[in-house]
């Protein structure tokens, strides 16, 4: 598949085995810049794979992932995190052993500085992590360490610091699973607002209601292949689609 | 934690330093200097492996290796041409830091638990090379004759009390260093790979590097420590060289004194080398050796943060009536 | 060179190579089903052997009879090891630093405790088949090498068979895939990794006794026995029962050569040089996935 001019994100025909079993089988997939893609599929389809190799944590074994006009082929997740990619992981990963301030500075030092160097004094770091703690509802909490948060709290503190590294592209591993209504509203409200900013943003999820008002546009992956990719009111009534995730 | 910047701290390390030397000088007993040698050479051990294991979450089973890498290029040097124990020490630690750089570049990109074997497989390996190696005396041993005295600008001292006096400083440089990186940028990243290796990369951090970094630097220390050794002891064995007591007590100093802070590795040092010197005076080496492996056991068990976690635990208890 | 040399080493070797075999089959389950670093599996070895030298050298009992009758003991001990490392360490997340500094000081208590108990001199059993062999044209086959050979292919096939054909040997294998599965089938995933480990120390008295058979022990040669059961697992793909046969058969053929034609000063080189080297450039074992 020739890729669209100015896409932002280009996924060229990757492949992914674990062992025998293929996990991603071929998929292609484009982002437009300012877009914002959901991304729905059953249990153990390869979301949560596909991810990790866009972000670095896994290498493909063939195909190419082009970000930004440029490749990120052979390049570790840091880099490409340095790039402009980053990422909430669908289980919470916070450094348990730095309270909220802390664990939304490291993003801020070795990603923000990495592109611009050293610009801000502690103090304005300081600052900036408070902001990012406001904007997710834990500035509260920002001396606390992770143990002492909720599982919520816990997923807002991993977007908050996905968001930190000031990323051209976030993809948004499952933040929702378990929430109640409001406080899907309100990561669907904050995911909003970074969107506005002009963040590119990949909304993986189960919860189809967030997903259908979030996504201008939907892919579906089943069992490693993508089987549907367009707008979210046609993508649901594909009767494939219906078939292999809907139906159950 | 006390805000005392480290152009300070280096100030007052050396003050205690002076006085440490000041005090052994006047005391003046072969016996308590060859005592308190073993008990810094621990602590520079252990706050290098606590710079990997503790700062990084990265075990090093072959402590062993780095040290006496440190005190193989000593004799090897030696052999050729005796150059002054200062450029030595510099020396073992090029050596054992290129060595730490090495394997470091070789099995850093696996988990942490095929590392900290491969760090067996490396001790032993060297240990295999040295007892091979003939030019350094083989399993044989080599003797190294250790001079009486040291000239020095017009001022005689007494050799040991030259070892000793180089060991209280490379002791001070290790503390100042591991302090510095704790407080630093670096050491801050050294955190999240203890923490969560795949966050880490995650958010930028050059998680590879900076592991490159901790291995190099605690190879480097350990082989400056064991630089002067061979002068020390005056007779150097692979087999004591590559002493499992010192893998053992590498570990077990930083575990026991606590991982997170270069306080840990000082306390754990000073308490457990004391206690094993006079252990091995009084009652034997063997059971000493016995009560360190129980003592590390224990530990890990009960108070995995090591004694200054016990005190940070008593002390949030003693603050929340 | 001498053919026949070279035959006999390759020979003792492939002998050598069984024996491994079994030694590495314990860590094959805890370390290659179970994620557990027990870097003392070979003090639990050689406390084995002792154990076996004990009874053996006081009452007259054959080695490996005693290692039989201690298997409930070692399992029990396994068990009991097991429970501690999960209540202090993997149910707090906490199994990479402190796990590994856990079994480190089990390797190093253990080796003290028996030199405190037994000294450093060599020990060494007596039975009916130490001593003669068995000769087929030139090649020399010591019974002290040949029985432990067979014992230990039983053993590894009784492993194997146990692992595959049992519930709970397949639920072994399943709670190293999926926990989350198991415990939807009601399974206490917890339970079978107790008794996994169990399993894992009890093949550890087995092997004692038929390491005291095959060489003389004291309480430090439990050491060179870290690297070779490593190095085994890992070449040959972890938790891989047939790997780890290969990878067991093709070290003690290479230690066989490098001990007879190089000197047996270089022979604890080659299993952690083995290690090294494949950990360094090919992780996932030789039939590498």
């Amino acid at each position: 598949m020739t890729g669209t001019k100015g896409a932002l994100l280009h996924v060229d025909n990757i492949t992914k085995r674990f062992f025998g079993f293929v996990a991603l089988d071929g998929i292609d997939l484009e982002v437009q810049p300012g877009e914002r893609l959901g991304l729905i599929g059953p249990n153990g389809s390869g979301k949560s794979t596909l991810v990790n190799c866009i972000c670095g944590t896994l290498q493909n074994d063939s195909g190419s992932v082009q970000f930004d006009g440029k490749t990120l082929d052979g390049l570790a997740a840091h880099q490409r995190t340095h790039r402009g990619v980053s990422r909430s992981f669908q289980l919470p990963r916070p450094f348990h052993s730095m309270n909220l301030v802390d664990n939304l500075r490291i993003p801020l030092l070795y990603t923000v500085h990495a592109r611009v160097g050293p610009l801000r004094s502690t103090g304005d770091l300081d600052a900036r992590c408070l902001e990012l703690l406001e904007m997710v509802g834990l500035a509260k909490k920002a001396k606390q360490l992770p143990r002492d948060l909720t599982q919520v709290e816990m997923r807002k503190l991993e977007l908050a610091r996905a968001v930190a590294a000031e990323p051209k592209l976030l993809i948004a591993d499952e933040s929702m699973a378990g929430l109640s209504h409001s406080e899907i509203e309100d990561i669907l409200k904050l995911l909003m607002q970074l969107n506005e900013r002009g963040i590119t943003i990949i909304l993986i999820e189960h919860i189809m209601s967030a997903v259908m008002s979030f996504s201008q546009r939907l892919a579906v992956l089943v069992s490693g292949k993508k089987v549907a990719d367009g707008k979210p009111e046609e993508v649901v009534r594909d009767p494939e689609v219906v078939r292999a995730y809907l139906g159950q | 934690m006390s805000s005392v910047n480290t152009a300070k701290f280096s100030l007052i390390t050396i003050a205690v330093g002076a006085v440490v030397m000041a005090f052994a000088h006047w005391v003046h007993v072969d016996y308590l200097y060859f005592a308190s040698y073993t008990i810094l050479q621990f602590i520079v051990l252990a706050t290098a492996w606590n710079i990997l294991g503790g700062y990084c979450g990265y075990v090093n089973f072959g402590s062993a290796a780095f040290f006496a890498m440190g005190a193989y290029s000593s004799v090897f040097i030696h052999k050729l041409y005796p150059l002054p124990v200062p450029l030595l020490i510099l020396i073992g630690g090029i050596v054992s830091g290129l060595v730490g750089f090495g394997m470091g570049y070789l099995t850093l990109r696996l988990r942490g638990s095929f590392f900290a074997i491969a760090t067996l497989a490396l001790a032993v390996v060297l240990q295999t090379l040295v007892v091979n190696w003939d030019f350094v005396g083989g399993s044989r041993g080599a003797y190294i004759i250790r001079p009486e005295e040291l000239e020095f600008a017009g001022i005689t001292i007494n050799y040991i009390e030259y070892l000793f006096g180089l060991m209280l400083l490379l002791t001070m440089i290790a503390l100042v260093t591991a302090r510095t990186i704790e407080r630093s940028q670096l050491g801050f990243g050294f955190a999240t790979i203890r923490d969560d290796e795949l966050a880490a990369e995650a958010s930028g951090v050059p998680t590879l590097r900076l592991k490159l970094i901790a291995t190099t630097l605690s190879g480097a220390f350990m082989g400056m420590a064991g630089a002067p050794f061979p002068y020390y002891i005056g007779y150097l064995q692979p087999s004591s060289a590559f002493g499992l007591e010192y893998a053992v007590n590498s570990i077990a100093m930083p575990m026991i004194g606590g991982t997170t802070s270069w306080v840990g590795p000082l306390i754990g040092a000073i308490l457990l080398g004391s206690a094993q010197q006079y252990a091995t005076v009084t009652i034997s080496s063997a059971v000493n050796l016995l009560i360190v492996g129980l003592m590390l056991v224990g530990f890990v068990i009960i108070a995995p943060n090591g004694l200054i976690g016990l005190v940070q635990g008593w002390r949030r208890k003693w603050r929340q009536p | 060179m001498d053919i026949g040399l070279l035959i006999n080493a390759i020979a003792a070797g492939l002998l050598l190579g069984a024996f491994y075999a079994a030694v590495t089959a314990g860590v094959s389950i805890s370390f290659g089903m179970l994620d557990i670093v027990n870097i003392a599996h070979p003090a639990f070895i050689i406390l084995g052997s002792y154990i076996a030298y004990f009874f053996n050298t006081n009452y007259g009992v054959d080695p490996i009879l005693i290692s039989i009758i201690a298997l409930p003991a070692f399992y029990a001990l396994g068990a009991a090891v097991y429970q501690v490392y999960y209540q202090s360490f993997e149910r707090r997340g906490q199994e990479s630093l402190r796990g590994l500094a856990f079994f480190f000081g089990l390797l190093f208590v253990t080796e003290v405790s028996l030199i405190l108990v037994f000294g450093v001199d060599y020990r060494y059993v007596e039975a009916a088949y130490i001593g003669p062999s068995i000769h087929i044209g030139i090649i020399d086959l010591p019974l002290r090498m040949l029985v432990p050979c067979v014992v230990s292919l039983l053993l590894f096939g009784a492993i194997e068979l146990f692992v595959t054909r049992t519930f709970i040997g397949r639920a072994v294998k399943a709670v190293s895939q999926d926990q989350m599965a198991l415990q939807l089938m009601g399974v206490d995933p917890i339970k079978i990794k107790r008794i996994a480990f169990g399993i894992s120390i009890a093949t550890a008295a087995v092997a004692g006794a038929l390491l005291v058979i095959i060489q003389p022990v004291e309480p430090s040669v439990g050491r060179e026995y870290i690297g070779r059961v490593f190095a085994i697992c890992v070449l040959g793909g972890l938790g891989s029962m047939p790997g780890t046969l290969i990878a067991a058969m093709l070290l003690g053929v290479v230690e066989s050569l490098t001990a007879t034609f190089y000197g047996p000063s270089w022979a604890p080189a080659v299993a952690f040089g083995l290690l090294l080297l494949t950990l360094a450039f090919r992780p996932a074992g030789l039939l590498g996935r």
